[in-house]
């Protein structure tokens, strides 16, 4: 096992594949020369080219279209949104183009691309720059939704999105390119649509993704001490969910809590609850609790940013209400 | 550029094509005339867009293309893939919404689609399609082949962003690209003067590093002598060209209009109906001596019947089977893994 | 600081108390000595009195609750000071609802005089369910009560207002004898549930210490089957395909015994008594394997001849063990019959949740005195077995005599 960033182990993963399929191809804004806005891409243009490391100017419309055209061909794009926020001048390609291709051509054209960047909060980026929109793609049908929150899965799923014949929507985070961690040596895939058991327990599910990964961890630690035994499950992907991990984990808690990085209403999280509830109603003892950004743009004030953004206190919180340990 | 529209300047080289575009243009008039009917005792539903008028521009530039080439369309697209050689069955019948058509009956009017004539697609949001059709063209300078890519959208669709960033990228890229505005004076029921502050859209291109043509889009030697150096510039590497061709549509916007409203009067649609696109190139081929009343006639009869066949066909088609809703969302999964 | 007010061990044995009647409203002014409350201990009520000066600020449980001994069930302090953690009980020692309380009026505020209605309870802080109400029980707790055949208005709340939760179900599972049969009494049949007074919560518990899981006593009778024989003798004549058995007179008799002394056709679920109205007698039946005890359902309103008709076909497919779990489930009562084999007499061992069982043994002619002469009479033991946490031993010499009379008087029967 090699220790790695999360960003070098996603620039590992754009490494092979595009060394092993001539057909895959990085588009975006200051991906080539400038190395990526936030380094993923560092070292690339030299090893490929300019065919294969294509800057763009700053038109998320154009480029993604391009990019979307180009997969209608068979070519493997991959389109870096320099942040998730500036993909929404380009939601128009990925929803009503790539997305809808297969059902509306009747199954003649796939769109075998992946659209990828950072998403989500950093620190003090105001309310343009910090957004979450996994459950806006969640809610396509026709697009896969992949949130990496390790280095391993970073690497394992990013190979896994582009070798993928449908377009994948993948979304990284800034505050998890530093993050460490062991990724396996050699080819390694990580699956679309199997989420992953971070921790065993027997109290309480804790169902979380990508940046929410590691508070809920840290929760269920500090829980611990009281008692409660957490079982912490990575979604990994959004969208097709793995519901059957979901429910057997329920079946075996009884008590379900999901965070989220971004807003409660029709979240990703509202979705969960709704699989849950349909199918282990009888597994349920405690009303489903959700956790996630306060419903407000997100302010400059560090402390006001705090206060909404989702964390360990308030996941720990949650838990501790659907194991009725609130009332005392 | 652009201040005056390009007329034809050669006929000559083009005659050997003179009766084949005749039946094209003819077949479209007809098969929309067709698919109106349809449309109005409900055979055939959701939006739909006629191309009843502006049949030069469709069979003019798409037959500069070879067959691996690329077209995209906006909805506005039965003529255009009728032109690439589609059935009139299988775009019936996908106008009908049966199991045969073109698209499985999931596209309808305005999502026609064949993978194997290069034919990508009617999409239905404007300016969608502008991006998608440089996309085929960065394709092809990527596997270093000479297709080219041609990229057909109304007047309206210029002023979208979509139009000024694609154009800009392929500009400066130089994309095998063809950009033709199917320029038929209104969106929906806009004049372009009252939606564009430049309305001699040719001009547009000067922004963007290619050229830009005004093209007199009713008659089809016009059009296809444009397209063809267009073409020829996209082959030679020296990037995309934007055509601004002058038409008209003599229907609605879609079926849910009447021809002429409060946007325009009956009038302005009578004047233009005297320079019709299928006239005007009979009229040049009847100077020719290669076309006669009885030869018209036998046109006639002959797209008549395929028309009716089509339309025939549709009825009889299945509807897709309920599984049919299932399908074509995401890949099959196959075995094997990746 | 306030003070609390705790359950107090009013008697030598008292484990927990129910808080009967509150003798002080919120807000009420109360000095040292004043009576708080009337408690219902183990062996009398007793009065709780007050340890401080001061207001009465909360009352944390609500009358009719049981407080274990040592947890809190009010607050004294001065006024508008504030309860530490919201005065409520912990959620591990919560109160363990006794039986409903009448919906009271809101609990007074601080502010305000509460009014001159001593009796009136406040509003409760445990979870009382009104009569009709819906129970409220999560997804979990309610499948598990299902799956065990728990009854949900039994089991006490401790989620938010009262609410089921699976901690609370499986509280009520871990109670050894609370493993009521699955199928026990189909839905719909009629019983009566009493809530357990103190004095009988004490007689269990103590009984329990002293024997065991069920603190049974025996009662033994000698009956003078002689006329149940005679009996026997004309049925068999005037109906030879009937072969009634002594056993199916027993049963019968036993019915209809049971139909007067409730107090022993009844069951025992930890919490409270179940007294059944309708008579279904489990006959031990000896299979290869052990045992097994069909259930004639009813036995109080079926005839002889059915009865014995029944016994029949169930012990037979008891023994190829084809019986359905609802033929040998549910229960009121079992007989267990070893005459055949020439037993005497013996002591039965009741089959939980059921109070009582009969022991029979043989019918043996006997040499006793009848009107002054000794003379030879058919004669039989049984020995009823007693759970003794319902039934007490005058209760159960009742029915013995009650099922002495009607074998030795099979005409008795008839009316």
């Amino acid at each position: 096992m090699a220790t790695l960033t999360y960003r070098d182990a996603l620039n590992e993963a754009l490494r092979e594949e595009m060394t092993r399929d001539g057909d895959v191809f990085l588009m975006g804004e200051e991906v080539a020369e400038y190395n990526g806005a936030y380094k993923v891409s560092r070292g690339l243009l030299e090893t490929f080219g300019p065919m294969r490391v294509v800057d763009t100017p700053i038109a998320e419309l154009g480029f993604t279209g391009i990019g979307v055209g180009a997969s209608m061909t068979g070519l493997r794009p991959i389109i870096e949104m320099m942040t998730w926020n500036f993909a929404l001048l380009a939601i128009d390609q990925i929803v009503n183009a790539a997305a809808k291709m297969r059902y509306m051509s009747g199954g003649q054209f796939s769109c075998p691309i992946v659209f990828r960047g950072p998403g989500g909060a950093a620190l003090q980026l105001g309310a343009q720059h910090s957004q979450a929109f996994e459950s806006w793609y969640a809610h396509i049908p026709g697009l896969k939704v992949v949130m990496p929150a390790t280095p391993a899965d970073a690497k394992g799923l990013l190979k896994s999105a582009i070798r993928d014949d449908d377009p994948v929507v993948f979304i990284e985070g800034e505050m998890l390119y530093n993050l460490k961690g062991e990724v396996p040596e050699g080819e390694h895939l990580t699956p679309i649509g199997v989420a992953d058991i971070k921790r065993q327990g027997s109290d309480a599910t804790i169902v979380c993704h990508s940046k929410t990964v590691a508070p809920a961890l840290k929760a269920a630690k500090a829980l611990e001490e009281e008692g409660i035994d957490c079982e912490v499950i990575d979604l990994r992907t959004i969208r097709p969910l793995d519901s059957a991990t979901i429910l057997a984990s329920v079946a075996k808690t009884n008590r379900l809590v999901i965070a989220e990085e971004g807003w409660g209403f029709a979240g990703v999280g509202a979705e969960v609850a709704d699989v849950v509830q349909r199918e282990a109603f009888d597994s349920l003892d405690a009303p489903i609790r959700r956790v996630h950004q306060a419903d407000v743009p997100m302010p400059y004030n560090k402390y006001l940013e705090r206060l909404a953004k989702t964390d360990t206190t308030k996941i720990a919180a949650a838990v501790r209400a659907v194991c009725y340990r609130d009332q005392d | 550029m652009g201040a005056s529209t390009q007329r034809a300047t050669q006929v000559a080289p083009y005659q050997q094509h003179h009766a084949d575009w005749l039946r094209q243009m003819l077949l479209i008039r007809r098969f929309e005339e067709r698919a109106g009917e349809a449309y109005s005792v409900g055979q055939i539903g959701g939006f739909c867009h006629l191309y009843i008028g502006q049949e030069a521009v469709a069979v003019g530039s798409i037959s500069a293309l070879r067959d691996d080439d690329y077209v995209i369309s906006a909805y506005r697209e039965h003529g255009q893939a009728l032109a690439r050689g589609m059935t009139s069955r299988s775009i019936m019948a996908e106008l009908y919404g049966k199991a045969t058509g073109c698209s499985g009956g999931k596209g309808g009017s305005m999502h026609l689609f064949d993978a194997e004539r290069h034919f990508m697609g009617g999409h239905g949001i404007v300016g969608g399609q502008i991006p998608l059709g440089a996309g085929f063209a960065f394709a092809a300078r990527y596997r270093g082949t000479d297709q080219v890519s041609l990229c057909f959208f109304g007047e309206a669709a210029a002023n979208i962003g979509s139009f000024h960033e694609t154009l800009n990228i392929a500009g400066l890229w130089k994309l095998p690209v063809i950009f033709v505005i199917e320029n038929n004076g209104y969106g929906m029921g806009t004049a372009v003067n009252r939606a564009a502050a430049i309305t001699d859209l040719a001009t547009r291109a000067a922004s963007y590093d290619m050229p830009g043509l005004t093209v007199d889009g009713q008659d089809v030697d016009a059009v296809r002598e444009a397209t063809d150096e267009a073409v020829r510039r996209a082959r030679a590497g020296e990037g995309p060209t934007l055509l601004d061709i002058m038409t008209y549509r003599y229907v609605g916007h879609s079926m849910s209009d009447a021809p002429h409203g409060t946007y325009r009067t009956k009038d302005e649609v009578d004047e233009h109906r005297h320079r019709d696109p299928i006239e005007v190139l009979a009229a040049r081929m009847r100077e020719a001596g290669m076309l006669d009343d009885d030869r018209m006639a036998e046109l006639e009869a002959d797209v008549a019947a395929e028309v009716a066949d089509a339309v025939q066909f549709a009825e009889e088609s299945p509807e897709p089977d309920p599984d049919q809703l299932w399908t074509d969302v995401l890949a099959p999964i196959t075995g094997g893994g990746n | 600081m306030p003070t609390k007010v705790v359950m107090e061990a009013l008697s030598p044995t008292m484990e927990e108390g129910r808080l009967v009647e509150w003798k002080k409203a919120e807000g009420d002014a109360v000095a040292v000595g004043d009576v708080l409350a009337e408690v219902e201990t183990d062996k009398a009520v007793m009065e709780l009195v007050a340890r401080a000066d001061g207001i009465l600020l909360k009352q944390v449980v609500a009358a009719g609750d049981t407080v274990p001994v040592a947890e809190p069930v009010g607050w004294i302090g001065a006024a508008g000071e504030e309860i530490p953690g919201g005065g409520g009980p912990s959620t591990s020692t919560a109160p363990v609802r006794a039986q409903p309380a009448e919906p009271g009026p809101a609990a007074p505020s601080d502010a305000a005089p509460a009014p001159a209605t001593p009796a009136a309870p406040a509003a409760p802080a445990a979870p009382v369910r009104a009569a009709g109400d819906r129970i409220k029980a999560s997804p979990v707790a309610r499948r598990i009560a299902g799956d065990r055949g728990l009854d949900l208005a039994a089991i006490s709340g401790t989620g938010p207002e009262g609410r089921i939760i699976k901690r609370d179900v499986d509280a009520a599972v871990a109670q050894p004898a609370a493993h009521t049969p699955a199928l026990a009494g189909a839905p719909g049949e009629a019983y009566t549930d009493l809530s357990l007074s103190q004095m009988r919560k004490a007689i269990a518990r103590r009984l329990v210490q002293s024997i065991g899981p069920i603190p049974t006593f025996y009662l033994t009778a000698e009956v003078d089957m002689e006329r149940a024989a005679e009996a026997r003798q004309a049925l068999l004549a005037r109906d030879p395909e009937g072969r009634f058995s002594f056993n199916d007179i027993i049963i019968r008799a036993t019915a209809a015994a049971l139909t007067s002394h409730p107090f022993v056709n009844a069951w025992w679920l930890d919490d409270r008594i179940r007294q059944w109205q309708d008579v279904h007698i489990g006959v031990a039946v000896a299979i290869d394997e052990g045992l097994i005890t069909p259930v004639i359902r009813h036995a109080d309103r079926k005839g002889l001849r059915e009865i014995s008709a029944e016994v029949r076909e169930l012990a037979g497919r008891a023994r190829t063990k084809r019986l359905q779990p609802e033929e040998y489930t549910g229960a009121t009562f079992t007989i267990s019959n070893l005459g055949m084999f020439g037993i005497d007499d013996f002591t039965a061992i009741i089959n939980p949740p059921e109070a009582g069982i009969l022991a029979v043994g043989r019918i043996e002619p006997k040499a006793v005195v009848v009107d002054g002469a000794v003379t030879v009479r058919q004669r039989m033991r049984i020995t009823l077995s007693c759970d003794h946490r319902v039934i007490d031993g005058a209760t159960g010499a009742q029915f013995l005599q009650t099922l002495v009379g009607m074998l030795e008087n099979p005409l008795a029967l008839v009316w």
